[in-house]
């Protein structure tokens, strides 16, 4: 089969929608067009079934005892905002304390920087070289003040898949409500609300070939019942916890997108582990100095993060751009000039994170793309190697950290 | 983020790639930057003792595309200069000709950076012999 260009390996950014996915939305937009709270007539329950259903295809995936339990938002983002934010302002007569990691996306760490501002205590707990965050270090960085654990499931960059279940339990003995943000978890690797203990979980559409715009937060309504201040308020939609409109045709694609997903999650896990596979071992396999960044096992099947060491990260993705995209971590590539702060949890050096690649495979890959980027990708590293400064002096033995650089 | 035209031009094909021995007579070495900030720049230049014009000059850069373009455009400059003209290239001229955006003029004052120290190397190392061999001829 031709290549079509540019290949999308960017997955954990964004995946596009499933064509099973749009078609279920189309009918929402015209013919069923119906506000889900309207009660008195056909057009509002037509709408709050198709809600309903939806609600439960998404209960179902994360095996949630109550569809009920689902509440629907803009995205991951504002789902994570609402379980910190919401716990934070519900319980803070009991304790002003939160646990989470280092390697949580923005949508966490931002979250509490700002509840720190307002008074709250958080510890970052730090992860091991492999991105995997020790249980004890969770555990001793409780206090009697804990109100919150919040854990990321898989991250975003490196894929590491975190001990959650031994977290759940964990909070359950000390009686602390347990967050999890599973945006690149959900629909991907098997997750499981009940068996893993998790109060709140957060999860998005777009991640799981369902629209942009649409996420939800589980919220536990028995044992513990999690009771959360809204972020936003209004009609008293969703059971008060987030008012507003349902955008439906969003929340009827999230469904499907869910459905479709627990329906084929062991055999497209399967297909693209192999594929990621395929991927790193051409790779590693033909450059000298590339590290694999996160736990080689405990990772997400169609993430691939890997540190070329001597070129930096965003020279790479220019050599590749007009065919495949990518991502890095590296600074350049953001206007904050800072290198990954996941890779440099991991205790990498900053150069390695400023050349740090993540490719990402999503459902439509095919295995010439994944044979044409190895190769491409190997092309461009050794074509900015016979660029780099740092790759010759390294040829020519001399220990970089040696050098006296002057940082600005 | 797109690049302009001219910094995927010099990304692409990329002037004076390379090194010179940093003993031979009239060569100037600038190492400027850090590992840990992403970016690193050699750059080099070949000045013939006799007139002091920069005859060659070859660079290395570990950094993104802008900072590749950034120095491969210096280098382009560099040559057919004399030691002085050189001393005078300004980041913000580099700015202009790659249109660079407010994020990456930092590439461009490393490469204005680089010329400074590859012409500091030069003077410090064969002004006096220079001009040594200038009158002995
Ligand atoms: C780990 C993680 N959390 C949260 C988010 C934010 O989700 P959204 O884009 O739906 O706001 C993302 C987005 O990519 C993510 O990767
Ligand atoms: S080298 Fe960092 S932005 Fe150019």
């Amino acid at each position: 089969m031709a290549l079509k260009f540019p290949i999308f390996m960017d997955a954990q950014s964004t995946t596009p929608c499933d064509p099973r996915v749009v078609d279920a939305m189309l009918p929402y937009f015209v013919e069923k067009f119906g506000h889900p709270a309207s009660r008195n007539h056909p057009f509002g329950w037509e709408a709050e079934g198709a809600v309903d259903a939806a609600r439960a295809k998404i209960a179902r995936l994360i095996n949630a005892r109550d569809p009920k339990e689902v509440v629907f938002t803009s995205g991951g983002t504002e789902a994570i905002n609402l379980a910190l934010k919401g716990v934070a302002e519900m319980y803070r007569e009991k304790g002003n304390h939160i646990v989470t990691t280092a390697i949580e996306q923005r949508a966490g760490l931002d979250t509490c920087k700002r509840l720190e501002r307002l008074g709250f205590e958080v510890t970052y707990v730090p992860v091991q070289p492999n991105g995997l965050v020790d249980v004890d270090d969770v555990k001793k960085a409780l206090t009697d003040k804990t109100i919150l654990i919040s854990v990321m499931f898989a991250n975003n960059e490196i894929g590491a898949i975190q001990d959650i279940a031994a977290i759940g339990k964990l909070a359950k003995e000390k009686g602390i409500i347990f967050h999890t943000d599973a945006t690149q978890a959900t629909g991907k690797i098997p997750v499981d609300v009940e068996k893993m203990g998790i109060d709140l979980f957060s999860c998005t559409a777009h991640l799981i070939y369902g629209p942009k715009g649409v996420g939800a937060l589980y919220v536990r309504r028995k044992a513990p019942r999690v009771r959360l201040a809204p972020m936003i308020d209004g009609g008293g939609h969703e059971r008060g916890m987030r008012s507003g409109t349902l955008p439906v045709p969003l929340v009827v694609g999230f469904g499907r997108a869910a459905e479709i997903c627990e329906e084929v999650m062991p055999e497209e896990s399967a297909r693209l582990g192999k594929l990621r596979d395929r991927l790193q071992d051409a790779i590693l396999g033909s450059v000298d100095e590339a590290f694999l960044n996160g736990d080689p096992e405990r990772r997400l099947p169609h993430n691939l993060n890997i540190s070329f060491a001597y070129v930096e990260g965003e020279s790479v993705l220019m050599g590749l751009n007009k065919e495949t995209a990518l991502s890095s971590g590296s600074a350049c590539t953001s206007s904050t000039l800072e290198p990954s702060y996941v890779i440099a949890a991991l205790g990498a050096s900053a150069e390695l994170a400023h050349s740090s690649i993540r490719f990402s495979l999503h459902r439509f890959n095919t295995e010439e793309e994944v044979e044409w980027v190895a190769k491409r990708t190997i092309e461009v590293v050794r074509r900015l190697r016979d660029m780099s400064p740092l790759y010759e002096l390294a040829k020519e033995g001399v220990d970089i950290k040696s050098i006296q650089w002057k940082a600005e | 983020m797109a690049y302009s035209e001219k910094v995927v031009d010099h990304y692409n094909n990329p002037r004076n790639v390379g090194s010179f021995m940093k003993d031979t007579p009239g060569v100037g070495t600038g190492l400027v930057g850090a590992p840990e900030c992403g970016d690193v720049m050699k750059l080099q230049i070949k000045v013939n003792l006799q007139t002091g014009v920069i005859e060659d000059a070859k660079f290395k850069t570990f950094g993104c595309g802008s900072a590749i373009a950034s120095s491969s455009l210096a280098t382009e400059w560099l040559k057919g200069k004399t030691v002085d003209e050189a001393g005078k290239i300004k980041n913000t001229d580099i700015v202009n000709e790659l249109k660079l955006p407010p994020v990456k003029i930092h590439c461009s004052v490393l490469a204005e950076d680089a010329i400074k120290a590859a012409l500091a190397d030069y003077k410090t190392k064969w002004i006096k012999e220079g001009a040594a061999a200038a009158s002995s001829t």
